[in-house]
């Protein structure tokens, strides 16, 4: 009797002080160092999820060390606390820098300086097309409009879609909607860089940074004379 | 083979210690990512409350579990310089209505706390950027709430509540 007690506090003591190492050092690393994450939603296809969730998500793994000090380029696909909602995580792609000039698709003001502090992030995906089942017989009637924030499933990111063409079947209104997801997000909410897609498996790949070259930004007012580049 | 015993020493007790080193600096890193860290403040915006060169302990449980009040003390990143941090006082949430006219305006002129924001105001209402001047801050920008003065030791304890009354009352 005495023997299995020994023994069973021997066990407690080693669960105890495994515990008090496992945790701390696993929550260190997932805060510090890297994180993983599944990736929801089609706005940054075709670079993730490009069939969408009905072959599974992309799974990424996010470099939280390279952003330690808020250093991010263009063209990296990051992960950012979202500002409408601080518990979501969304991840999306760099298009500019502070200080960086460029032309906005949708947005209230045309050109837009990116102020001090802060970033231009956009999703990849460039156009949806959406059943009239998501919205019901309500918006069956083809008009041309900008939807209000909160109507559209994707508006719920707070950006505007454009309604721009409808296509009439025999059972249901298929509309084709071009939305777009952009954000000027305050650097001090990025939480990571994606740096590889480890699942699926035959989609393991390196995420490489790059721009769309339609979204370059237009000049840097920051950027010394080498760098400066101007389109028309 | 003495060297080789010598050797096998050294380097167990060599493990051994960055063994220790890795698992406390990582208990010490929850400790201050999870419960609460101290904060040495400089600046007059938030005078009386808080003046420059005191030290304070700021909580981070209430912003983990999104428990921020109106009328709470935060420390939050700085929304212009991510390195930076600003230690204001939450006047409002989301979905309130904030005055931003000064007092002596004629027209009142308002504005709606978007969605996932705080609007954020020193108690030094004259000396003070803050959300008057750049809008409402993102929730996910706070880093954790003060709850305790800690130095000067004649002052040490609770903080007061805000002396400006700017803060929001409930909206229905």
């Amino acid at each position: 009797m005495a023997q299995q007690a020994g023994a069973g506090r021997r066990y407690v003591r080693a669960f105890v002080s495994g515990f008090f190492v496992a945790v701390p050092v696993t929550v260190t690393v997932l805060d510090r160092f890297a994180y993983v994450a599944r990736v929801e939603g089609a706005s940054m296809q075709p670079s993730l999820n490009p069939e969408g969730n009905v072959t599974g998500s992309d799974v990424v793994l996010l470099n939280r060390w390279s952003v330690r000090n808020y250093q991010v380029r263009r063209g990296d696909i990051v992960s950012v606390l979202s500002p409408k909602n601080p518990q979501q995580k969304i991840i999306k792609r760099v298009i500019a820098l502070e200080g960086d000039f460029i032309k906005t698709l949708g947005y209230k003001n045309r050109y837009l300086k990116v102020p001090d502090g802060h970033f231009w992030i956009e999703g990849d995906h460039h156009g949806h097309s959406l059943d009239s089942n998501s919205f019901g017989p309500a918006l069956r009637t083809p008009w041309r409009a900008r939807c209000s924030v909160k109507c559209c499933v994707w508006c719920s990111h707070g950006v505007s879609c454009q309604v721009f063409g409808v296509q009439t079947t025999q059972m249901n209104v298929v509309w084709h909607i071009r939305g777009f997801f952009f954000f000027q997000v305050s650097l001090g909410l990025v939480h990571g860089r994606a740096s590889h897609i480890i699942w699926p498996p035959n989609r393991w790949q390196r995420i490489e940074p790059s721009i769309p070259p339609e979204r370059m930004p237009l000049l840097n007012w920051h950027a010394d004379a080498t760098e400066d580049e101007e389109k028309d | 083979m003495a060297g080789g015993d010598m050797f096998r020493r050294v380097l167990g007790k060599t493990l051994g210690f960055l063994g220790y080193t890795v698992q406390y600096g990582c208990i010490a890193h929850c400790a201050f990512e999870y419960i609460g860290e101290f904060v040495a403040c400089s600046g007059p915006s938030m005078e009386p409350t808080i003046t420059s060169h005191d030290v304070v302990f700021s909580e981070r449980l209430s912003r983990h579990l999104c428990r921020i009040e109106k009328g709470d003390i935060v420390i939050a990143k700085s929304p212009f310089d991510p390195h930076m941090n600003i230690c204001k006082r939450v006047i409002g949430l989301e979905g309130d209505k904030i005055c931003t006219s000064g007092p002596s305006d004629v027209f009142k002129t308002h504005q709606y706390v978007p969605k996932g924001h705080v609007w954020l105001e020193g108690d030094n209402l004259r000396n003070s950027t803050d959300s008057r001047s750049y809008g409402p801050v993102p929730y996910a920008l706070i880093r954790g709430r003060v709850c305790l003065k800690l130095w000067p030791p004649h002052n040490f304890g609770a903080l007061n509540q805000s002396p400006t009354g700017r803060i929001v009352k409930r909206s229905d």
